[in-house]
């Protein structure tokens, strides 16, 4: 039974929320804003918030002096690249410790997530000295590579909790059926499991499209994804608030829109399935 | 539960993962540990030579490691702090009934999306910069003098950043936890007579326990190494007062070439983290069993 | 055709023995009814003989041929699941389909015997539906479907109907009854439900902790039971059991009495007790009596006994069915 909420009571929530919903959203309008003023009216006291001559002139701009389309097929081939050989890699493992778990199965998975605690500093300057060493420094297979490392437990577990809540009677009912081990995972657990590989790829792209610590330090101008690329406005050209925040926008656009659309996965892919 | 034809195709699948899993956690970790023990400069190659322990006391009594190690746990547990009040707060004001819940959802969400370097430099900027920032007009319009956040206050301006960065995320996960409570459970405990606050104390917030506890988990790992936020923002500075482990560590390899001083440092990071691990471990292995 | 025998079957998990070892004939076309408490290894046992199990030791034949090595697929034998286990992604069509496409079959033979099989289980209107949009009878009815398009030599039941409401239950229990007096193949049927184990076998394997505890008729268990586990497992409501004195005076260690096979009396009879629940079903009253010196027994009398609680009555056992067990529990004949 639903409760009965009176409309005012209702009409104070959605004031408050709302109101607290803005001002943490804030932050991120005033860049899409600023992104389309002139770099006066950007700084200019007190500041405009919507009557000002909109111009898209910062985005060409970004564009033409920092050649922001290279950094932007950076960050694609990266997080694209990253995320498909991991899934690539651990499908079959989340497959075989959901379906056919033994008694070390949960043990497995844990020591898998306690590789995440390694804090990255740890190895930084070894990777730094095999990467130089071997010329994968500030290269896109360089990057991929630890990426791929990085959130491999993560996908594995993503991937394991949604393996886990296919019913192992329907993969039993397909063997009963007649079907080969190769048939049961075309007809039946692949066309099952497709919603949860999806969410862990969209998750899993969020995650190595915003990872910050390896881009930043494998990197240089060659291969530097979005992060690096507007790490560099970090001075001087910071100063110039239109054109920081046109890049900035350009950043997280995508990832932005993705993100939304994959709320729910967020929660459970993080939590390692903890919540639902 | 399965047969023994599946069993042995299972552990050949899951052998890629393991392997390479071990190979990342065994192969530049030992690297580290040999390198801590040399004296060895990427600017004096060559002169490498065994070091003992020295690396190790050089960094440990380096008045900027006690400074780093407060501001680590200052930045875990300031962020922590914020997320977890601020977050269980949200998620109750979001359960309400309202109007155009799903896109107060979105609002409250994006920050979490927005990588670290963009977030930091509009805050820096943006709101934070005394002369030209939000912050700053403010400041002026209420007839104060504008405040230095990042001079003045680093640390306390890098956990604010971080922490808008983070509050989504908790938000998110409490509030699905939240949505999962039994709304007959709720209705029970009217019936018995409990009010507001005991429905909060006695129902939500044990039920939210676990929801919690995860939220501890996953940030803390990523709070202890906070990066990107202090590199463009204060550098580490004013002087060493916003560095963190993470930080000193990359400052001592990448901008010191001390390779010897940089893997000790990277070990004893390591260590913190893992006796920061080891509670923690034993707190979600609790809450996944159930 | 169609006929099972396990030699000597055992399973072991880890150092648990589930089920100890097992020797077992089952004939063609025979209903052959698995019962027993949970826990008792009566699905496991159904496991081993699909396959999706590995035996510890032993022997399953089937049709005289050794079946103990093949996969589940090569066996011959179709299975309805406890959550019927249809495949979500697919139409009823498809689900009913699958084993036949898993099998090459022609796509004009498929058409046709699921067609066949769909008009059999009143399916026809829904074959383009999904299992989702499917109530608890008709998933039911598409799993078993699914089993029988492609003719098997035996049809394995893992509880099936413990999903559904006792009315649908009821029914369903009925249809499968009538499938096997139509098909006539081998059916081997997993319950904890006594009933529909009574009413649906032609023969009962009783289970306890792994091994078989009596295997016959429902009426031989019911008139014979073995031992005390299978008299008190079958039958409702349960039998009572008498032990000390009033049993030596049967010379036996244990007596066991059905409650329909008590007479009671307002003024008469061998014992006296007091009324301490009385059941009124209408066509039956099930009474709870504490009876004085031997404890609580349960009585049942056909149409309405006027008694309420503390009322006095007197119970008289038939003794021509009594049952009667020795310290081992088992049947003294």
């Amino acid at each position: 039974m639903a409760r009965n909420v009176s409309t005012q009571r209702k009409v104070v929530v959605t004031v408050v929320a709302w109101t607290i919903g803005i001002l943490i959203f804030f932050p991120i309008l005033w860049t899409f804003l600023t992104s389309f003023k002139t770099e006066a009216q950007a700084i200019a006291s007190p500041p405009a918030f919507l009557f000002f001559d909109w111009t898209t002139e910062n985005y060409f701009e970004v564009q033409s002096r920092s050649n922001y389309f290279k950094h932007f097929m950076n960050s694609v081939v990266i997080s694209f690249g990253s995320t498909l050989i991991g899934l690539i890699i651990a499908i079959p493992s989340a497959w075989a410790m959901a379906f056919a778990p033994t008694k070390r199965t949960k043990d497995v998975l844990m020591w898998m997530l306690s590789t995440k605690m390694m804090p990255p500093v740890g190895v930084l300057v070894p990777m730094y000295l095999m990467y130089r060493n071997s010329g994968l420094l500030d290269t896109r297979i360089g990057l991929v590579i630890v990426l791929t490392l990085i959130n491999l437990p993560i996908i594995i577990w993503m991937l394991y909790t949604y393996f886990k809540e296919i019913p192992g009677e329907i993969l039993e009912a397909a063997r009963m059926d007649g079907a080969s081990l190769s048939k049961e995972i075309i007809y039946v657990l692949t066309p099952m499991a497709i919603p949860g590989i999806a969410s862990t790829l969209l998750l899993n792209i969020i995650l190595a499209w915003n990872e910050a610590f390896w881009t930043l330090n494998l990197t240089a101008a060659k291969a530097a994804p979005l992060t690096a690329f507007i790490a560099s406005y970090s001075s001087p050209e910071g100063l110039f608030y239109a054109k920081l925040s046109a890049a900035s926008t350009m950043a997280i656009a995508p990832i932005l829109i993705l993100g939304w659309f994959s709320q729910k996965q967020l929660v459970r892919g993080l939590t390692f399935g903890a919540v639902k | 539960m399965a047969t023994l034809h599946t069993r042995s195709a299972a552990r050949l699948m899951i052998a890629p993962s393991v392997l390479l899993l071990l190979a990342w956690m065994i192969v530049p970790l030992a690297m580290t540990i040999y390198f801590s023990l040399l004296r060895y400069n990427l600017l004096m190659p060559g002169m490498e030579e065994f070091a003992g322990l020295s690396n190790y006391i050089y960094f440990v009594t380096d008045p900027a490691f006690f400074q780093a190690v407060f501001n680590t746990l200052a930045i875990v547990l300031g962020v922590l702090f914020i997320t977890v009040i601020g977050g269980i707060a949200l998620a109750l004001l979001l359960d309400q009934p309202m109007f155009g819940q799903g896109i107060v959802r979105i609002l409250v969400i994006a920050p979490f999306l927005i990588m670290p370097t963009v977030a930091a430099l509009v805050w820096k900027n943006m709101f934070m910069n005394p002369v030209n920032g939000l912050f700053a007009w403010l400041a002026k319009l209420v007839g104060l003098q504008p405040f230095d956040f990042l001079a003045n206050a680093p640390l306390f301006s890098i956990i604010l950043i971080v922490a808008w960065q983070w509050l989504p995320f908790a938000t998110l996960i409490l509030l699905t936890a939240l949505q999962s409570l039994d709304e007959e459970q709720k209705e029970a405990a009217q019936m018995d007579g409990a009010g507001a606050w005991s429905r909060f104390f006695y129902l939500v917030l044990p039920h939210l326990s676990r929801a919690i506890t995860v939220v501890i988990l996953i940030q803390t790992i990523f709070l202890l190494s906070v990066f990107a936020e202090i590199l463009v923002t204060t550098n580490g500075g004013p002087g060493t007062q916003s560095t963190n482990l993470t930080f000193l560590v990359y400052a001592q390899a990448l901008l010191q070439f001390d390779v010897g001083g940089a893997s000790a440092g990277g070990i004893i990071a390591v260590i913190l983290a893992n006796i920061v691990a080891f509670f923690l471990m034993r707190m979600i292995g609790k809450t996944l069993e159930a | 055709m169609g006929s099972i025998t396990l030699k000597n079957v055992s399973k072991v998990f880890g150092s648990h023995a589930v089920i100890p070892s097992i020797d077992l004939d089952i004939h063609h076309g025979e209903f052959v009814v698995f019962v027993g408490p949970s826990g008792c290894g009566k699905s496991t046992l159904l496991r081993l003989i699909a396959g999706l199990e590995d035996v510890s030791d032993g022997e399953i034949v089937i049709d005289g041929k050794n079946a103990t090595e093949l996969p589940p697929a090569k066996r011959g034998l179709s299975m309805v699941f406890q959550s019927y286990a249809l495949y979500p992604h697919m139409s009823v069509r498809s689900n009913i389909a699958f084993p036949l496409k898993m099998a090459g079959e022609d796509k004009a033979v498929i058409d046709k015997k699921v067609a066949d099989a769909a008009r059999v289980l009143n399916l026809t209107d829904y074959l383009d539906r999904k299992p989702r949009q499917l109530s608890g009878g008709q998933r039911q009815r598409v799993a078993i479907g699914r089993a029988i398009v492609r003719q098997p030599e035996a049809f394995l039941f893992d509880e099936p109907l413990s999903n559904l409401d006792a009315a649908l239950r009821v029914n369903m229990r009925l249809e499968i009854s009538q499938l096997h007096q139509q098909l006539k193949t081998t059916m081997i049927y997993v319950t904890h439900d006594q009933v529909e184990a009574m009413t649906m076998a032609d023969k009962i394997v009783v289970l306890n902790r792994g091994r078989i505890e009596q295997v016959g008729s429902p009426l031989e268990l019911y008139h014979k039971p073995d031992n005390l586990f299978v008299a008190g497992f079958i039958g409702s409501p349960k039998m009572n059991f008498i032990s000390g004195a009033p049993a030596a005076a049967y010379q036996a260690h244990t007596i066991g009495i059905r409650p329909e096979h008590l007479t009671l009396s307002k003024d008469q009879g061998t014992w006296r007790g007091t009324v301490g629940v009385a059941e009124h079903l209408g066509s039956d009253t099930f009474l709870h009596v504490k009876a004085d010196t031997i404890g609580t027994l349960t009585a049942r009398v056909s149409g309405d006994f006027g008694v309420t609680h503390g009322d006095q009555v007197y119970l008289t056992p038939d003794v021509q069915r009594l049952h009667k067990f020795d310290e081992k529990g088992l049947a003294i004949r």
